[in-house]
């Protein structure tokens, strides 16, 4: 790699890790607003215009409380889970494509760098990997607290994770198979025009994924890794200080990279609607390099409005829903997700084969058809007067 | 036995193809706190916006004077009997010559103190009070305090200026407690 391209690179992943970290520590203060309002309340508003320091004081007294580590525990291992946790949320945020790419000329030479941290094109094997590591730092948290109830819950969540990441990666299948590659560069260019995202032409493999990506970030209704009732907290149950502050952060920047990757993978990236038009314009008017430049600003800025929205969305469905029975939640990993997916990819499969893209809506429709005489045909519920 | 007319049989009856799949129900349900993330909040930002809270209200306690200035209070210790709390206490003095224009009676509370820690606003002391000289005012709340030493209120806080005095709001509603009429009226 040349000079420039290396500083333009190194800058776009400062830019990058430092929004990440930013949305991730103000989507906790998001969190209290948003469910303050959903529950009529107003939220954390002492701290700053609107509480807007909140955040700051979280940290300040995470970090000032006591930092304990049980005497039984193995505490290499203790301190090493939360590590962990964090350190998989980082590093799966490095492959998502957040724009389009900067143009710039130095020296003469033209360049031209894309808005992404790390180029390769197994984006979406890596992001699975990575993802799939995520657990381990809940694992160990678990196992080392020596506490029969963190490790509960650390199982709980491992069993969880395994169960709904083969539903997730199916549902992906079917993505990858429209698009014949790996990269989520190439994903999202397939997406070029508005009717051809993939929540369009995917609505079930959306469902489920959507679903499973929650499930992964152990987000509520799937956040059975902890429960206070049966598990006296859960897996975290002996963390204390700013170790408990990394699995918390942790769990904002999983969900970050979640929304980052729902937006990426159906709601078309960086593009939007009338792109075509906008970025044309913008070329005419500014000269192609500073045009395509704003252009890719902009996609940039639509990008992170998608996973904003998600964001919302996640605490939305977070304050509406209850947390499912450990024993519902596996039924509907095992008999419903998989193979409602498998069926996602035959059927997508089917289309691919006669060239017709909106296959899917086909089983979609189905089902909304069934319902609907499901409905028809049952008998009213009756309230028996006493 | 039915308590109220609002219960609902419990049915077991198996749930349709539409509500097996969830999402409907969740929609609505998604539906209906998004209603909410909307709405007006009905929070009184406390000790910034404070709110009447109606003419039965117990808070700040006040030691009363009548017409003249004099204070009312004989310091008979019924209230501080009365008070289940026991946050009143009191030392007595005798007035003296030429002290006519300040107590009312031969004998005054020369200290009297609150313990806003220990009272529990039950008003007892207000019903106790054979001089009507104690009362819970219902207009104003007992301010705040961040310091230990804060929380005992001697004269100094009890004792009502001349031209800051409690008046019971004389509601026809409300029963206040039994009082002379003067103070119900208007204690001028
Ligand atoms: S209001 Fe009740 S608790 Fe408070 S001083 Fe009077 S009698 Fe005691
Ligand atoms: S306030 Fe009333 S009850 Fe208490 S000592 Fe004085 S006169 Fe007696």
């Amino acid at each position: 790699m040349e000079l420039p391209v290396l500083i333009a690179k190194g800058l776009i992943i400062l830019v990058i890790f430092g929004i990440t970290l930013l949305i991730a520590t103000y989507s906790t203060y998001a969190e209290r607003k948003v469910a303050a309002f959903l529950q009529d309340r107003i939220g954390p508003n002492r701290a700053g215009p609107w509480g807007l320091l909140q955040p700051i004081a979280d940290a300040g007294k995470m970090f000032f409380k006591e930092d304990f580590i049980p005497s039984q525990a193995s505490k290499w291992l203790f301190i090493l889970g939360p590590c962990l946790a964090m350190l998989t949320a980082l590093m799966s945020s490095a492959v998502i494509p957040f724009g389009d790419s900067i143009r710039f000329s130095w020296d003469n030479v033209n360049y031209n760098v894309n808005l992404q941290p790390i180029e390769i094109n197994i984006g979406v094997l890596y992001i699975f990997g990575v993802v799939s590591l995520g657990v381990y730092g809940i694992m160990v948290g678990g196992w080392a607290s020596n506490n029969k109830f963190s490790l509960l819950g650390a199982i709980r969540a491992a069993s969880q994770n395994i169960s709904y990441e083969i539903a997730l990666g199916l549902s992906l299948i079917a993505i990858l198979m429209m698009t014949g590659s790996l990269s989520l560069r190439a994903i999202i260019d397939e997406q070029a025009s508005f009717f051809e995202w993939n929540i369009f032409t995917q609505p079930l493999g959306f469902v489920i994924f959507l679903t499973c990506a929650f499930a992964e970030c152990n987000r509520t209704p799937f956040d059975l890794p902890e429960c206070e009732t049966e598990l006296v907290g859960g897996y975290h149950t002996e963390y204390s200080s700013m170790k408990l502050g990394f699995y918390l952060f942790a769990e904002y920047i999983n969900m970050f990279v979640s929304s980052a990757f729902i937006s990426a993978l159906y709601f078309g990236g960086f593009h939007y609607p009338f792109m075509d038009l906008v970025n044309g314009s913008l070329e005419n008017s500014l000269g192609a390099v500073a045009g395509h430049n704003v252009a890719t600003a902009i996609g940039f800025a639509v990008f992170f409005a998608k996973i904003l929205f998600f964001i919302f969305f996640f605490m939305w469905v977070r304050w509406t829903l209850p947390r499912f029975r450990y024993d519902q939640l596996m039924n509907l990993g095992w008999k419903t997700f998989i193979p409602l997916s498998i069926l996602n990819v035959v059927v997508t499969g089917a289309g691919l084969l006669y060239d017709f893209k909106y296959s899917t809506w086909l089983i979609a429709t189905v089902m909304i058809v069934l319902a609907v005489m499901s409905m028809a045909r049952a008998p009213k519920r009756q309230v028996v007067p006493q | 036995m039915q308590l109220t007319n609002r219960s609902k049989q419990v049915s077991n009856k198996e749930m349709t193809l539409a509500e097996k799949m969830y999402l409907p129900a969740v929609i609505s349900g998604l539906a209906i706190t998004i209603r909410h993330f909307f709405r007006k909040k009905p929070t009184i930002q406390y000790p910034e916006v404070k709110k009447y809270l109606g003419p039965v209200y117990r808070g700040h306690h006040v030691l009363k004077r009548d017409e003249q200035g004099r204070e009312r209070c004989t310091a008979c210790g019924l209230c501080a009997v009365a008070c289940p709390a026991e946050a009143i206490s009191m030392v007595a003095a005798e007035r003296q010559k030429g002290e006519e224009h300040l107590y009312r009676e031969e004998k005054y509370a020369a200290v009297y103190e609150v313990n806003m820690v220990r009272c529990i606003f039950c008003g007892l002391c207000e019903e106790a009070c054979p001089k009507q000289a104690v009362y819970l005012r219902h207009d104003r709340m007992v301010p705040v305090f961040q310091e230990r030493d804060e929380f005992v209120y001697g004269k100094d806080k009890l004792v009502e200026k001349m031209d800051d005095r409690y008046i019971r709001p004389a509601n026809s509603e409300v029963k206040a407690t039994p009082t002379e009429p003067s103070l119900t009226r208007a204690a001028t």
